[in-house]
């Protein structure tokens, strides 16, 4: 804690132009504060979907900082994220739920939501590491397709095995999380009050606990990057055979980075199936990864806060703006008065129609012009603003320290 | 230092052969390293130096023959246990951390003689910040000691080519080394640096570390060292003293050729 409220003073303190970082920071929390609160006066105290989508964003957050760890910090690209995402929240489904009951096993188990976050959390590390160990020997383009592979495979066995897994239907009616303690209050519409055993079904808690992982996340991020093993991460990202000969074992970090990439995906999955009270195969594939991904790279790869801001970004952009846009083109039109568009006639479907069916040719449109524009990312760190700038030297191989000696 | 301290091998290269396909890099070659002394080994383009350096520090384990460090055979030894071993080494073509400042590529250098686990790491433990003080602390030192402590905080690629040799030298020295590799540490120097890099490769051997060089210069060689051994095509074609090798016929055929 006095960690934190000294961190807090610093950023209060700091040259916004040094540390730009510190600022966005501060940003976010208050944004994070002021959020429900404009929310519900907003909206006349009917702003729980809203709330609700904020609380579903933060998995997002959870997913794209644990991806970069792996992509920004140590520079292994995963293209099957998702995977682990999928061991999380069907690990989640498994332990805390009657679906075991319906398995060869014959026994439900109930395990506690907390307890279920840290087992669906190690479910995935575990996944990482068994699926990292054999293929982080390999160079970098080996692993995107072997990640890729993984990251198709595992959503099929969930679908197929459907012994177990209950396959398409997927598992619902999971356990609801419970909270030891929570405080009631008018914004629940209660009286002031400490409950115990509290069931989390309203919105608002889930994004205030939400709100609190990730800030705990960052935290511990944070001080990953800054630690022993963030230094050996940037140095195997930045020339392997250098940081082997310095002492650095870069099988071993580099598993390290995929495992704890593999938590946090894992952590999030759990949380996103608790608070779904539904798991099933169709919410973990490709077009999953892809975005995690997207968020990590249009924020700023290795930058806490871009990444922050750029799966905040990305999420709104998805499950806000593009579902909205046939509806908002068909009004635009009505309103200029070119009804006649709205109409469908032979081929053409109408105007929302027609938008409904562009609307992924408009969303990859923005992040080709975003990259066009800003391609180290919205909130880049210094030194992938430079390397995109200046250029990496060669990535040189084993193979090329073989060839100096000709 | 007495006599036979000075007399005991710190480094025994014992037969070793490293085959590419058909191209036999380095032949059979033996010889010691003694401990506490500056080691030289010298040899025209392609004589298989580096290859030697990169059998030694595991990047490339030999194809035949053993390498016995302070009596510990590490033939095969993986790069990262080498170094945890106690071999240090530098590149021919400077490898630092580019993007990395001065300050954290010498502070990496010390990763395999730090102690905090992930734990500690996530959680900024009272004795995870102490260690990153005192690893602060000696990588300042070493900035100070290689002379480059003005550039700690910028990143190693915008160094002046000859602070980026030092900087290579500090980092491996940062991994607390009792063998220092230095593969042609002088290149590109004028002769004022290359005066002045010795001057630095005395002061690292007087702390008491081992100092092997791979030098094309000869001028360098034959003022630093005290033993030299001569490879060509892969074989050991001499050995002695600086005197000794100078006169050597083998070696003004194969080496130093027309020029004397």
């Amino acid at each position: 804690m006095r960690g934190l409220l000294s961190r807090l003073g610093s950023i209060l303190e700091s040259d916004p132009r040094k540390n730009p970082n510190a600022v966005v920071y501060l940003v976010l929390a208050v944004a994070t504060i002021a959020f429900p609160i404009g929310v519900q006066v907003a909206t006349r105290g009917s702003g729980s979907f809203l709330i609700s989508q904020a609380a579903d964003a933060g998995v997002y957050i959870l997913l794209a900082i644990g991806l970069n760890v792996v992509v920004g910090f140590a520079g292994l690209l995963d293209l099957g994220y998702a995977a682990f995402f999928a061991i999380g929240a069907y690990t989640y489904a498994f332990v805390a739920s009657d679906h075991l009951e319906f398995t060869p096993i014959h026994q439900a188990l109930h395990i506690p939501f907390w307890i279920a976050l840290l087992v669906g959390m190690f479910a995935a590390a575990g996944a990482g590491a068994i699926l990292g160990a054999p293929t982080l020997r390999l160079r970098g383009d080996y692993l995107a397709i072997v990640t890729l592979g993984f990251g198709e495979i595992v959503p099929r066995l969930f679908r197929n095995a459907s012994t177990w897994t209950s396959g398409v239907n997927g598992i619902s009616a999971l356990d609801t999380p419970a909270l030891p303690i929570w405080l009631n209050g008018p914004w629940s519409g209660d009286a002031l009050a400490i409950v115990q055993n509290f069931k989390i079904i309203d919105p608002l808690a889930y994004y205030v606990i939400m709100a609190i992982l990730v800030a705990i996340s960052v935290l511990l991020v944070n001080n990953l990057r800054r630690s022993r093993m963030g230094r050996a991460w940037m140095a195997v990202r930045e020339d392997e055979v250098a940081a082997a000969a310095m002492g650095v074992n870069t099988v071993g970090v580099k598993l390290l980075a995929f495992s704890i990439g593999a938590a946090f995906s894992g952590f999030a999955g759990t949380f996103y199936g608790a608070k779904l009270s539904l798991v099933s195969p169709e919410n973990f594939g490709f077009t999953v990864s892809i975005t995690i991904l997207i968020m990590v790279v249009l924020g700023g790869m290795g930058n806490i806060p871009g990444v922050i801001v750029g799966a905040l970004l990305i999420y709104y952009v998805i499950f806000n703006i593009l579902p909205g846009l046939p509806q908002q083109a068909s009004d635009f039109a009505n309103s200029i008065g070119a009804t006649s568009l709205n109409s469908p006639s032979g081929d053409w479907p109408g105007l929302a129609g027609e938008v409904q069916r562009l609307k992924y040719l408009i969303f990859g449109l923005i992040l080709v012009l975003t990259m066009l524009l800003r391609p180290q990312g919205l909130l880049p760190s210094r030194q992938r603003a430079e390397e995109l700038q200046k250029g990496v030297h060669d990535d040189t191989t084993i193979e090329d320290v073989n060839a100096e000696t000709t | 230092m007495t006599v036979e301290a000075a007399a005991d091998p710190i480094l025994r290269i014992d037969h070793v052969t490293k085959r590419f396909g058909g191209l036999v890099a380095v032949d059979d070659v033996t010889f010691d390293v003694k401990k506490g002394e500056i080691f030289a080994l010298i040899g025209p383009n392609g004589a298989g130096k580096t290859t030697l350096f990169n059998g030694i520090t595991g990047i490339f384990p030999p194809t035949a023959g053993r390498i016995v460090f302070q009596g510990r055979e590490i033939t095969g030894a993986k790069p990262h246990q080498v170094a945890a071993f106690g071999i240090a080494r530098t590149f021919q073509n400077i490898r630092l951390f580019e993007y990395m400042s001065s300050l954290d590529n010498v502070r990496l250098g010390q990763h395999c003689r730090m102690h905090a686990k992930l734990w500690d790491s996530l959680f900024k433990t009272p004795a995870e910040h102490r260690e990153e003080q005192r690893v602060t602390d000696r990588a300042m030192e070493l900035l100070q000691f290689v002379g480059i402590e003005q550039y700690t905080h910028i990143y190693a690629r915008n160094l002046p080519y000859g602070s980026q040799r030092r900087l290579e030298i500090a980092r491996a020295l940062a991994t607390n080394p009792a063998l220092l590799l230095l593969d042609e540490p002088a290149a590109g120097f004028t002769p004022q640096e290359k005066v002045e890099l010795m001057g630095l490769v005395h002061k690292i051997v007087d702390q008491g570390i081992t100092v092997f060089l791979i030098e094309h210069d000869m001028k360098v060689v034959m003022g630093v060292s005290r033993r030299i051994v001569v490879l060509d095509h892969g074989e050991k074609i001499a050995e002695g003293t600086p005197e000794q090798v100078r006169r050597d016929q083998r070696v003004i055929e194969a080496y130093l050729g027309t020029q004397h």
